[in-house]
């Protein structure tokens, strides 16, 4: 009915039509226990300062059980029973924030930070390299084969590493449009990466280890950085 | 008081006025359009179309948010405020569609534009939404919408609604109807409190614009007056174009604040539907009776030929006459109309009590809060609430029983929500969930019939407890010796057996109410329409009494009126027991007052109620009716028999709008005035008073009701001239203690004033009975009683309990909603809610035809799943015509009160092979 969906050119995927919206919801063991944790975080009457948490809850528990992470429907209306919120103020949060998935997404989020930061050091390579392999053309799209699903974000708060792709919960950092292409021939085999600097830098240490604090002693053997991608 | 300068000129603020209110105070005019300068907006700030320069500060402020203090130096025209806001308007207007073509060219924003002369932008345009169409009142363009974020203040904090939101984020936010769905799919309650606070066309009302959403109709005139429909008597103002009723807005009307519900704002074309009657109807020769006869409201001929207003007058009047003549002064009776204005009601029943020569005059009070009604009289001797509902406001906790006020009241419970966003507690108990329900501290579901087992359980609590205050019983009140000793058989864990509520919950809430602050009882229909109506109202009586929430601020008993001016027939004597104001018939002095006041002999015997009245048309002693404004052949239980009553009778007058159901059998039609073209004064359930003034003309031949009154009195030989509804309410208030300082020419000053009033230029009292009672002791009278079954229980052959009532877009027997494109598109058929779960139990489903039974008849509905309605419970609103819910209902009557069980009776349900369903 919109020509213009309003969330489309912003690419988080906030469309609320032609989604086939599951009719039930139900919070499994693991989300309840997490969702005790949170509730009682704060004071009695204030719980509705939950609802973040609760859908973080809700999308995990999406993938848990469908693979796709995103929030249905009928979930932030559960979300919004259990906080003693109206609907419409969890469907207001849920679309405001790009975090958040209001319709089935593939396996794997690949979430592309393109502030400027990352896009000066490089997210153009990254994006193309994403479309390569994906076959993706435009944003909050899934891939042919259902693994992928391509979202541009805003900072992602590694700058220091830049440029960096979230892909699902995990951030992978010091890309380049090679080590891009690796990275997700590995997820789409199945595995699972090793979050972090894919140069083998160390948290954000400088490139080429550390320039200061050298001469610092007894401290032990430093911790293991992520090992380089294999080369195809 | 805030001293400082605005414009270079010394001004003064009161604490918490604004910038914006301030300058406004002082002529001096600050664009705003996020701001609605209306009771119960906040200001939010959004939008910078206001912003001011404030001396010291690095960056503009909004007026409109912007609160004054000692010394600030404003100022609202320098050239950097100015040049703001006109850059704000230009970035605004760079989105709209261009004026020509705008939705609504005089919107707010439109005519700010054109004030500050910026009606072009230099900027490039969005990308914009295309229209939603899909409710039937309203039409959602948003590509005029502006982010303001005011439909959101309308539906979230005003109406509390909660429908819509701000969805998505920059330049993409956009207001949504629940999940972004089309706002006709959405659970939109059709307030219309957001399209009256849209300020730029983006939500309008659907009757001003074309198919190509440009508005093509303006109002030519527009007149205040008031809403139709229920006891919060809103206040509204009707545009009127060539003399038709084209929309409508809610005014600041001490009841509704600018508030309206869906009937009120959408309801109003009921009154130019084709049906409405426009020449007399005199029942053709040799067409006989029947009680089963029905006769299409759009092609009266079959049954009914025009007829002169000489013709029809002489004949409605000879046949009384003859009657009366023939067997005496009983067999003559009369129903008055609850939607009627006082001066209306007032003569109907002077009519009844000197052209009749009998008190046989009764209205729809008998069908719902005659047994409030009762109780208040025996306990505090006045018939009336002692608290507006918006007192909730005031009140630290709300106790609803037996009253869904978002559907029947939908404005009184804006107010009651308000108060629960504001931390008031609210306690709703009901037999069925509600809307409210979902915002209760306590929601207790109570076995069907159990009220008074489920009261008298909180009343031993608080009395167990010693939560009573003991100090309000001794000072004010009696009987409380008797109430405890009868009480302590009611203890919580018994009464939990009988009401299916736990005792625990029970303590709770009797704990809750006793030793709140403040707490205010609201109750409606399900308290009174029970053979134990009465009893139900004395133990809330009782519990208001014992804990002393009654007479101060935030506390009181308000019985929630049903029909706009219910209070005001029911004061103005259209009731068989009492003459205006409560005065009993058979007490020998008001008698005699009454006689020398209307200088006629007057029967001191009381009269016949509705119900009563039926049964004695049954035994042949009643021949004749005269019913205005009512429709007993829909709203009586057990309609069969009602029905065949009507057929039987030896003459019957119907004044009405349209050929009722009632009007089915008479002998003489007469074409009545619609509220909306009438003069006269109506009291909210508030004990407001109020006028409401003619909007549009009558259609054809038809007359005012004060005027056909007048003109059947003088043929029954009462040389009546009254010249107007002036005149009539200025005898009425003479005989009426209660309208004491409250003049004709007082109304049409301040249009609405409250009952009692000390002196003619004092405020009315609001709150009654801060010290003591208008009983002969001055004391309130506790009355205990005793827990007793409804009439008719469930058995084997009907398994099931049926409950009637209403549904937010149907009005009473919907003779007017069904008549109003909009309500009845919104609300097309008819339907029994049954419980998800009990569906499913006996293989049915959402949307199948089924035949509800009772001993008494059976229709066949449609079914809709609701899970507030109990297991084992049909609810079926009584407005549709084609499966008239009191086809079933129990003429039991509450021994008091004289009311029906609307409320309860046993029922069975049977599946239909095939959908047999008719639209009459
Ligand atoms: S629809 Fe109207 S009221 Fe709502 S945000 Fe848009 S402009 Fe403001
Ligand atoms: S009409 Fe009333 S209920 Fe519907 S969206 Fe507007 S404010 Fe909300
Ligand atoms: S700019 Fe990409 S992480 Fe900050
Ligand atoms: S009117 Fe003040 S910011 Fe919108």
């Amino acid at each position: 009915m919109l020509e213009q969906k309003g969330a489309e050119d912003f690419g988080d995927g906030s469309t609320a039509d032609g989604v086939s919206q599951p009719t039930e919801f139900g919070f499994d063991a693991q989300s309840e226990a997490e969702i005790a944790e949170h509730i009682k975080k704060y004071p009695p009457g204030k719980q509705a300062s939950a609802v973040l948490p609760l859908l973080y809850i809700v999308q995990g528990q999406m993938r848990r059980q469908t693979g796709s992470a995103w929030v249905p429907r009928v979930a932030m209306d559960a979300v919004a029973a259990r906080l003693g919120m109206a609907p419409i103020r969890v469907y207001e949060v849920a679309t405001f924030y790009l975090m958040f998935n209001t319709s089935p997404i593939g396996r794997h989020h690949l979430q592309i930070c393109r502030t400027t930061p990352c896009w000066l050091r490089g997210s153009d390579a990254i994006e193309a390299a994403c479309r390569e392999v994906t076959g993706i053309t435009g944003w909050h799209e899934t891939s042919a084969d259902g693994l992928f699903t391509l979202s541009e974000v805003e900072c992602l708060g590694a700058c220091v590493n830049a440029p960096v792709l979230q892909i699902d919960d995990d951030m992978y950092e010091d890309l380049d449009h090679d080590s891009t292409v690796r990275l997700l021939e590995a997820f789409r085999r199945g595995e699972k990466p090793k979050p972090g600097s894919v140069t083998g830098r160390l948290t954000s240490a400088p490139e080429g280890g550390p320039t200061t604090l050298t001469t610092l002693q007894n401290q032990g053997p430093p911790p293991e950085p992520a090992p380089p991608l294999p080369a195809e | 008081m805030i001293s400082f300068e605005l414009d270079g000129t010394a001004v003064e603020a009161a604490s918490g006025e604004t910038l914006w209110q301030v300058a406004q105070r002082r002529g001096i005019a600050i664009p705003h359009l996020c701001y609605a300068p209306q009771p119960g907006y906040r200001p939010d700030g959004n939008c910078r179309a206001c912003m001011v320069e404030i001396a010291g500060e690095r960056v503009l402020a909004p007026a409109c948010l912007r609160r004054p203090t000692e010394g600030m130096k404003v100022s609202t025209q320098s050239d950097r405020a100015v040049f703001a806001r006109r850059m704000v308007m230009e970035l605004l207007v760079a989105d709209q569609p261009p004026r020509a073509g705008a939705h609504d060219p005089d919107s707010e924003f439109w005519r700010w534009a054109e004030r500050i002369d910026v009606t072009e932008s230099r900027f490039p345009a969005a990308r914009r939404w295309a229209p939603d169409t899909s409710h039937i009142a309203m039409s959602v363009n948003l590509d005029a919408c502006i982010q303001c974020g005011l439909c959101v203040r309308a539906c979230r904090e005003v109406q509390v609604n909660d429908v819509i939101g701000m969805a998505y984020r920059n330049a993409a936010a956009k207001p949504v109807f629940d999940f972004d769905d089309p706002m006709g799919e959405s659970t939109c309650v059709a307030c219309g409190e957001c399209v009256q606070a849209c300020p730029t066309g983006a939500l309008m009302p659907a009757a001003l614009l074309d198919d190509a959403q440009q508005r093509i109709h303006y109002a030519d005139r527009s007149v205040d007056s008031l809403c139709p429909y229920c006891g919060v008597g809103c206040q509204v103002t009707y545009h009127v174009k060539q003399d038709r009723i084209l929309h409508v807005d809610g005014r600041d009307g001490p009841a509704n604040r600018r508030r309206l519900c869906v009937k009120g704002r959408f309801g109003y074309d009921y009154v130019t539907h084709p049906h409405r009657l426009t020449v007399p109807l005199i029942r053709r020769e040799g067409v006989p009776k029947r009680a089963d006869d029905r006769v299409d409201p759009a092609n009266p001929w079959t049954h009914f030929r025009e007829a002169s207003w000489e013709e029809a007058l002489d004949r409605a009047g000879a046949g009384f006459a003859r009657i009366r003549a023939a067997h005496g002064r009983g067999a003559l009776a009369g129903f008055g109309s609850a939607k009627g204005s006082n001066e209306e009601a007032y003569l109907f029943q002077k009519l009844v009590r000197l052209g009749f020569g009998n008190n046989n005059v009764d209205h729809c009070t008998r069908l719902c809060h005659a047994s409030s009604v009762a109780a208040l009289m025996e306990g505090l001797n006045s018939g009336a609430v002692t608290a507006p509902f918006a007192a909730a406001l005031d009140a630290d906790v709300i106790f609803i029983i037996g009253a869904n006020p978002s559907v029947n009241h939908p404005v009184a419970a804006t107010f009651i929500k308000n108060a629960v966003k504001r931390g008031a507690k609210l306690i709703v108990a009901d037999p069925r969930g509600q809307a409210l329900s979902r915002l209760a501290t306590h929601a207790l579901r109570f076995t069907p019939g159990t009220d008074v087992a489920l009261i008298n359980a909180l009343l031993h609590t608080i009395i167990a407890e010693g939560l009573y205050d003991r100090q309000y019983i001794e000072g004010y009140t009696e009987g409380f010796e008797a109430l405890r000793e009868r009480i302590a058989g009611f203890p919580p864990e018994r009464m939990a057996e009988v009401c299916g509520v736990p005792a625990e919950t029970l303590r709770e809430v009797a704990r809750l109410y006793a030793t709140s602050r403040a707490a205010i009882l609201f109750w409606g229909m399900g308290i009174s329409q029970h053979v134990h109506g009465t009893d139900n109202a004395r133990c809330l009586i009782a519990l208001a009494l014992i804990t002393g929430q009654i007479g101060r601020t935030g506390t009181g008993l308000h019985p929630l009126r049903g029909q706009n001016n219910v209070q005001g027939a029911s004061d103005a004597g259209l009731i068989p027991m009492v003459f205006p104001d409560y005065q009993p018939v058979d007490d020998p002095k008001v008698h005699a007052w009454f006689e020398a006041f209307w200088q006629a002999e007057l029967d001191d015997r009381r009269g016949l109620t509705v119900v009563e009245i039926m049964r004695a048309v049954h035994a042949g002693t009643i021949r004749g009716m005269y019913v205005e404004g009512e429709n007993p052949a829909m709203s009586d239980p057990d309609l069969n028999h009602a029905r065949t009553a009507l057929a039987e009778l030896e003459h019957l007058v119907v004044q009405d709008l349209f050929l009722t159901e009632t009007a089915f059998h008479a002998d003489v039609v007469l074409p009545a005035s619609a509220f909306a073209e009438k003069t006269g004064t109506f009291t909210n359930t508030d004990r407001r008073v109020q006028l409401a003034r003619p909007v549009v003309p009558m259609p054809g031949d038809a007359r005012q009701d004060w005027w056909i009154i007048q003109k059947i009195a003088r043929r029954l030989g009462l040389e009546w001239n009254y010249a107007g509804p002036a005149e009539i309410f200025a005898e009425m208030a003479a005989s009426m203690p209660a309208l004491a300082n409250i003049t004709w020419e007082r109304l049409e000053r301040e249009g609405a004033v409250t009952y009692p009033v000390d002196a003619p230029d004092k405020p009315g009292n609001e709150i009654i009975f801060g010290s003591g009672f208008p009983t002969a002791s001055g004391r309130a009278r506790i009355v205990p009683a005793d827990v007793a079954p409804p009439d008719e229980l469930p058995d084997s052959d009907f398994d099931m309990v049926l409950s009637t009532g209403r549904v937010l877009e149907h009005w009473h027997t919907g003779s007017m909603t069904r008549r109003s494109v909009a309500l009845d598109e919104l609300e097309p058929e008819a339907i029994a809610f049954l419980a998800p779960r009990e569906l499913a139990r006996r293989g049915l489903h959402a949307g199948a035809m089924i035949s509800v039974e009772t001993r008494r008849g059976a229709i066949e509905i449609k079914i809709r799943a609701d899970r507030d309605v109990a297991p084992n419970m049909i609810f079926i609103p009584f407005c549709y015509a084609e499966a008239a819910a009191n086809l079933l209902t129990n003429p039991a009557l509450d021994p008091v009160g004289k009311i029906p069980e609307f409320k309860f009776c046993a029922a069975r349900i049977r599946p239909l092979a095939s959908p047999l369903y008719h639209r009459s």
